[in-house]
């Protein structure tokens, strides 16, 4: 018979819930690097749908307010993508992030190194440390990215709403905005777990003895 | 009747390698711990003791020789079955209490049960006489950090217990308390020792201590250096005792 430890998936994520409430402050700073990079996202797509919806209308008078508001668009032009540089800035603001996210995941891993080698001394296996980590980032990851896709798209509309007056909700582009938002969710998730996955495998791999330990 | 051996060790030696020089720090240690005993291992820093304590406690693994844990090898275990005996065979105390912050003194003791996969609300039922037991009745909902020293250790002692280890590690376990409360502790740790026959072994600079203890194993240099009975200890600790 092979003797197993145990960690339930439903006690997992009740332990996860409460260490982010725990150190609440430090949680929220790791989410708002996510937030940041997320509502950038959002907003720098949706900007490009609402201004290429708008250009596909062939109206000249929004063709001349479209080109005074700095988009890239030649006569000819019918639609409108987003130009290399601002895709390389978006990009760059997301490594930037998971830098930030893998940076505050190993102090937060550092912090944690008596109480990781505690719950090994009870019997914890390597996988469930992983899996305590990853759940964390789950969540924080999940709030942050909904939050930036919020604040993103309110911001993009906003910003159109100012720009083009409220004839952007003439054929307003739901569907293409809404699948921009879950796409910036979806990134915003996977960041967050790209981030925590390096910082998890250290904590994994800390040996129980470390728990013993007293710092002079 | 047969003595019976939880911990066996036969010519233990751990080394540990520091780059360009071997650092020996145990030199073949033999001992057998008796079951239900209140063992105490004294030594000087820098004698081994940790070491040694660490490798009776399936913490670390010797160089060579074989360290028996209820007549198990230890070398032999995967990592699954360490995880496994250090949940249900040995409860840890330590010298810093060691409690999870984030959680409440009960769930700090029924999370070795949950991880020994014992049903919820068995475990909290469990959890709350332990409480009891150890002397925190009512004080179940509090974090380590609105407890005192004393009551933290004392909420160490129940988590130490939850599973019903066969063998209780204690390391430097008054350590950190005032003399009043560290003695509490120890009186505690022997009582739970003799009405679950559990075997507790603690590593300690405490003399007082040696007054509980029914062997008491003096380590120096890396080696065993004399190992007393209760009745022998007497003797020696008489004038210190108080």
């Amino acid at each position: 018979m092979r003797r197993l430890v145990v960690l339930p998936f439903a006690k997992s994520v009740e332990i996860a819930y409460k260490s982010i409430r725990a150190r609440f402050f430090r949680s929220l700073v790791t989410t708002l690097t996510l937030v940041l990079a997320v509502s950038f996202l959002a907003f720098s797509q949706i900007n490009i749908i609402i201004a290429d919806n708008l250009l596909a209308a062939g109206d000249p008078d929004m063709y001349q307010t479209i080109i005074r508001c700095g988009y890239d668009v030649s006569p000819d032009d019918t639609s409108l993508a987003a130009s290399p540089k601002q895709r390389w800035i978006v990009i760059l603001s997301l490594l930037v992030c998971v830098v930030g996210i893998i940076n505050a995941q190993l102090m937060s891993v550092t912090e944690r190194f008596r109480e990781i080698g505690t719950m090994k001394c009870l019997g914890a296996l390597d996988r469930f440390v992983v899996r305590l980590f990853v759940m964390e980032a789950a969540m924080q990851g999940l709030a942050g990215a909904l939050a930036g896709a919020i604040l993103g798209g309110a911001g993009a509309i906003l910003s159109a709403l100012i720009r083009f007056g409220s004839g952007i909700f003439v054929n307003f582009p739901w569907q293409p905005v809404f699948l921009s938002l879950g796409l910036a969710i979806c990134i915003g998730m996977f960041l967050s777990l790209a981030g925590v996955l390096y910082p998890a495998i250290i904590a994994a791999r800390m040996q129980p003895v470390e728990a013993m330990r007293v710092e002079q | 009747m047969t003595k019976k051996y939880i911990v066996r060790a036969t010519d233990v030696t751990k080394d540990f390698d520091l780059g360009k020089i071997v650092v020996k720090v145990l030199k073949g240690i033999d001992l057998e711990i008796e079951t239900g005993k209140y063992v105490s291992i004294m030594g000087p820093s820098g004698s081994g003791k940790s070491t040694l304590f660490n490798m009776i406690g399936g913490l670390d693994k010797p160089t060579s020789g074989k360290v028996f844990i209820d007549e198990v090898d230890i070398a032999q275990l995967d990592a699954y079955e360490l995880a496994w005996l250090r949940c249900r065979k040995i409860g840890y105390i330590f010298q810093t209490f060691n409690l999870i912050p984030v959680m409440t003194a009960l769930e700090n003791v029924t999370l070795p049960m949950t991880f020994a996969g014992m049903p919820s609300e068995a475990a909290v039922a469990k959890g709350m006489q332990l409480l009891l037991d150890v002397g925190l009745d009512g004080r179940h909902a509090h974090k380590p950090s609105e407890l005192s020293g004393g009551q933290q250790q004392r909420v160490a002692v129940a988590r130490a217990l939850a599973n019903s280890p066969a063998i209780i590690l204690a390391d430097e376990p008054t350590g950190n308390l005032d003399l009043k409360t560290g003695a509490e502790i120890i009186s505690l740790l022997k009582d739970m020792s003799e009405d679950q026959g559990v075997t507790v072994i603690s590593a300690t600079h405490d003399y007082k201590m040696l007054n509980v203890s029914d062997q008491v194993i003096w380590i120096r240099d890396g080696r065993v250096d004399k190992i007393q009975e209760r009745d022998e200890l007497k003797i020696h600790t008489g004038g210190m005792s108080s």
